[in-house]
């Protein structure tokens, strides 16, 4: 049973990427064998990454100590090959992923699936992406599992075609490609200087660089975090994310919110590593005072976005950017008891926007008279398998009360993004603002945190007022409203992310203790390094004698 | 040779950023290419450079380090060659499909803009 354990965190990479290509093999006419393969792949995906949390949590402690997972690649040891590292955050992402991308995968399944082809396989290239992202130790692995997820992203993106998509789209690839090219400066410098990828190896041996060599490697970091910047939505790198996630079809921009957050990870990550080992003070953009002034003027412009917004989905998008800054700006203020609320945070808002896309393109139906999808969007795919009778086919069962599940759901998520109670959001927001207090010295507050205070409740109460206003004006403005039809299938998951959030209310005590654990980990990244270079046990071969790196390095 | 080597790097980049810049889609894919040579050019650099050296070190005798290339730069540049033509490929298809939707090749699609 511990042999199966122990090859446990390779799964949530293997799983999509077999999923996504055996699909490829059926013709696209071929709806049912694909649709199952996604589900299924899917659901095992979720059920995996319920299991890796449940044993990093100290659960089971008798098999990974710390609750770090090392998974040896081809069995060599840590510095020499690439590993992947499961600890407890990379845990709660991946199960945040996963419920994500169930819920959209079920909600795209009623009716976004058949606006382009090969939608199941990118979907599921991305969500293998996505997880590789937050399992990898090792730099350049990251940068390719990064590439795989925007590769995916690319196509998700255009899915569904449409002139305001293709033009998004084209911005949306052609920074991303800027920022890649960026990151892959920044990691080889880092390479050039310290002979090594692998993370936990780069901590360890910061401390023990040269005035010189010192220089360049701060660089390399800074010019790294760039790109991680880039990727998680930070001001004045972030310009591209409102057209992007506002034209994407609405289930991809709700796995799309989980997408900003790998930046956000990247950032935590590496930041927690090299404030434990380095003996000098943590390089820019790490250290908490660069995060910290991101963040805040992330946060500021992303309301003042959330309050120009004429278009739900686009407020959406302002509020992943708002909900960014506030998490930069929480990570940057640092102390420990701020991680787990700041994590708390994370959670929620990635349940919150996910549910907002989904809900907002439902919305948008009580507008129009069913043909919403511009006709372009289905002759330009030019797939003979595509259908084109692609609006009334009707999936299992409508629901009773659409209105009022649309409404309910709508404050719901307003409820959750502005941060009042009784939902997750408040809990959220109340825990960083708590955390702020907890962590100061007693005498005069410092400064950083009358900043971070009235960004917060500033934020909180410009999102209540516009989204106060979008709701007036998509349920009481006009008379033309017409009760969609809404199919359980696409209700459901928009219900189930909702009620998850109601859940996490509930059950704050059981999961704050997790996410402590998780920002303890965090905190003390010395356990991360030590496991990762002493590389426990392999599960493949033993590995041969290691040549001495440093000597290649001269 | 290094002073060679970091001045293509240089022009590469300037012209890339150049061109990134500019409002023709065109110039924009052709901008991100030569930004592409030059960081594939910048990663094989940062494993020193070397003329006529070997990337593999024998293990079997006591090898002197210094004399052989360093082979990871390598392995790494392939990949981000071949990542960066894939993208680049992708990104012809999205922009001729922006051509074909409004009608002209700047990159917010209009002309005035």
């Amino acid at each position: 049973m511990n042999g199966w354990v122990n090859h446990l965190p390779i799964f949530p990479i293997v799983i999509p990427l077999v999923a996504g290509a055996v699909m490829l093999l059926f013709a696209e006419a071929r709806r049912a064998p694909r649709t199952i393969i996604a589900l299924v792949a899917t659901l095992a995906n979720l059920l995996v990454a319920l299991a890796l949390a449940y044993i990093a949590s100290d659960a089971v402690p008798s098999i990974w100590p710390d609750g770090i997972a090392v998974y040896l690649l081809g069995g060599w040891q840590a510095p020499f090959g690439i590993v992947l590292v499961l600890d407890r955050l990379s845990a709660l992402m991946l199960v945040l992923n996963a419920v994500l991308a169930l819920t959209s995968l079920i909600y795209a399944l009623a009716r976004w699936r058949k606006a382009g082809p090969h939608f199941q396989s990118l979907f599921q290239f991305l969500i293998m992406g996505v997880n590789g992202a937050f399992l990898t130790g090792d730099l350049f692995n990251l940068f390719v599992f990064v590439e795989v997820l925007l590769a995916a992203s690319y196509g998700l993106l255009l899915h569904g075609l449409g002139e305001p998509r293709v033009k998004a789209g084209l911005h949306y690839i052609a920074i991303n490609l800027a920022g890649s090219f960026v990151f892959l400066i920044g990691v080889s410098l880092i390479y050039g200087v310290t002979g090594t990828l692998n993370m936990a190896d780069v901590a360890a041996r910061a401390s023990l660089l040269t005035q010189d060599e010192r220089i360049l490697f701060e660089t390399g970091i800074a010019i790294l975090g760039s790109a991680f910047l880039l990727k998680a939505g930070a001001w004045p790198l972030n310009f591209w994310l409102p057209s992007a996630y506002g034209t994407a079809a609405p289930p991809v921009a709700a796995v799309f919110s989980i997408m900003t957050k790998v930046g956000i990870y990247a950032l935590l990550r590496l930041g927690s590593l090299l404030s434990g080992a380095s003996g000098a003070s943590v390089p820019a953009p790490f250290n908490d005072g660069w995060l910290f002034g991101i963040g805040i003027v992330t946060l500021v412009l992303g309301t003042a976005g959330i309050l120009t917004a004429s278009q739900a989905q686009r407020l959406v998008a302002y509020c992943v950017i708002a909900s960014a800054g506030t998490l930069l700006a929480a990570l940057g203020f640092g102390g420990t008891a701020m991680k787990g609320a700041a994590l708390y945070y994370l959670t929620s808002s990635v349940l919150a926007t996910g549910a907002f896309f989904m809900l907002c393109e439902m919305i948008d139906r009580t507008r129009q008279t069913g043909e919403d999808l511009p006709l372009e969007m289905m002759e330009s795919v030019g797939q003979e398998a595509v259908d084109v009778d692609f609006t009334d086919e009707v999936i299992g069962i409508v629901i009773p009360a659409a209105m009022a599940f649309l409404g309910m759901g709508f404050l719901a998520c307003a409820l959750l993004v502005a941060g009042l109670p009784p939902l997750s959001g408040f809990i959220a927001k109340f825990l960083i603002l708590s955390a702020t207090l907890t962590d100061t010295a007693p005498g005069p507050v410092p400064v950083t945190v009358w900043v971070l205070w009235a960004g917060m409740l500033g934020s909180s109460l410009i999102a209540i007022i516009a989204l106060c206003r979008m709701g007036i004006h998509l349920f009481w403005s006009t008379d033309e409203i017409m009760t969609p039809r809404l199919h359980l299938g696409e209700a459901a998951p928009v219900a189930v992310l909702l009620l998850l959030s109601v859940a996490l209310s509930i059950e704050t005590g059981p999961a704050m203790d997790y996410l402590n654990l998780a920002g303890n980990s965090l905190s003390s990244p010395q356990i991360y390094i030590d496991a990762v270079l002493s590389g426990s046990r392999p599960p493949g071969p033993s590995p041969v004698p290691s040549i001495p790196v440093e000597g290649i390095r001269q | 040779m290094e002073a060679i080597y970091a001045l293509a790097i240089g022009v590469l980049t300037a012209s890339g950023v150049w061109l990134v810049l500019r409002p023709r889609t065109f110039q924009v894919i052709m901008g991100l290419s030569l930004l592409s040579y030059a960081v594939n050019l910048f990663i094989f650099g940062m494993g020193r450079l070397m003329i006529g050296g070997a990337p593999i070190i024998e293990t079997a005798a006591k090898a002197d380090p210094s004399l052989y290339d360093d082979p990871v730069p390598q392995a790494l540049v392939l990949t981000a060659i071949v990542i960066g033509f894939a993208m680049t490929a992708l990104f012809l298809v999205v922009l001729l499909a922006s051509r074909g939707l409004t009608g002209n090749d700047h990159v917010d699609g209009d002309p005035e803009a």
